[in-house]
């Protein structure tokens, strides 16, 4: 069962990651993202990341793609590229030479059986309630540094835009 | 069974098309899309390491990492639309004042 849920969500990432950066307007590839965040959702939930499986819907799927897909239809480009014909050849030998350079070290592993997961994960792994008390214990300096650095954005991302309307 | 080394893989593959994205597309919008998957993929290498290692500080690593990546959308984004007022495009090789 797991197997098979595993193939199916990364089948659906790397196809709608191909189809995202292939794609001819802007409004498909933020579709076909959000469907990329659903299924690595799916993918953190089968890792027992309950927590972060529900904030990559409710943050990446929800937030930061909403806020494309305003920008997107706020500009309305007329578009006037795809993947231009000059850049595939391009965009297919960097994909092979990329994916090959960072797949060597498991080609000398040869093999995908290595690191198995334990079948079952410690009680409580992954919960909100557990994560959650880490984040406010052990990590609660860089959480805090995290919304100093969100207040920060919100005024920079403010401050760009407001300047340019006087 | 599925093993640590397919989720590694999947992150792989994932990292490789967001970077050849990056590196083949001039929308900037697309460009920015393409980051976000990036960040998305080292998030699986993250979640994956976490479970093998049942060690749940990866989670709090990715839960930092949205919180960057919810940042950089915000500030990329607002630089995107001065852009386009600016200069009327979202073009990548047609932005080429900082050029010496």
């Amino acid at each position: 069962m797991e197997t098979m849920l595993f193939h199916l969500f990364a089948g659906v990432a790397v196809i709608l990651s191909l189809a995202m950066i292939m794609a001819k307007k802007p409004v498909t590839s933020a579709v076909c993202l959000v469907g990329v965040m659903f299924a690595l959702a799916a993918l953190f939930a089968l890792l027992n990341a309950h927590l972060i499986a529900a904030l990559q819907i409710l943050v990446y799927a929800g937030a930061i793609m909403v806020l494309f897909m305003f920008v997107i239809m706020l500009l309305n480009l007329r578009e006037k590229e795809g993947l231009a014909a000059r850049h595939l050849i391009l965009a297919q030998i960097t994909g092979a030479g990329l994916l090959g350079a960072l797949l060597i070290p498991f080609m000398m592993q040869a093999t995908l059986e290595k690191g198995p997961l334990s079948a079952i994960a410690p009680d409580r792994f992954g919960t909100t309630a557990a994560v959650g008390e880490l984040l406010y214990t052990e990590y609660l300096l860089p959480f805090e540094i995290a919304s100093a650095l969100l207040l920060a954005a919100l005024v920079g991302a403010v401050a760009l835009v407001k300047i340019r309307m006087r | 069974m599925i093993t640590l080394n397919h989720y590694l893989v999947l992150a792989a593959i994932l990292f490789v098309v967001g970077l050849t994205g990056v590196l083949t597309r001039r929308n900037l919008i697309v460009v920015m899309m393409s980051i976000e998957l990036m960040l998305n993929a080292v998030n699986l290498t993250f979640i994956a390491f976490a479970r093998y290692f049942n060690d749940m500080t990866g989670h709090v690593f990715v839960f930092m990492v949205m919180a960057v990546a919810a940042a950089e959308a915000a500030v990329g984004l607002a630089v995107v639309l001065a852009l386009f007022r600016n200069r009327e495009t979202v073009d990548a090789d047609e932005v080429r004042v900082m050029k010496g």
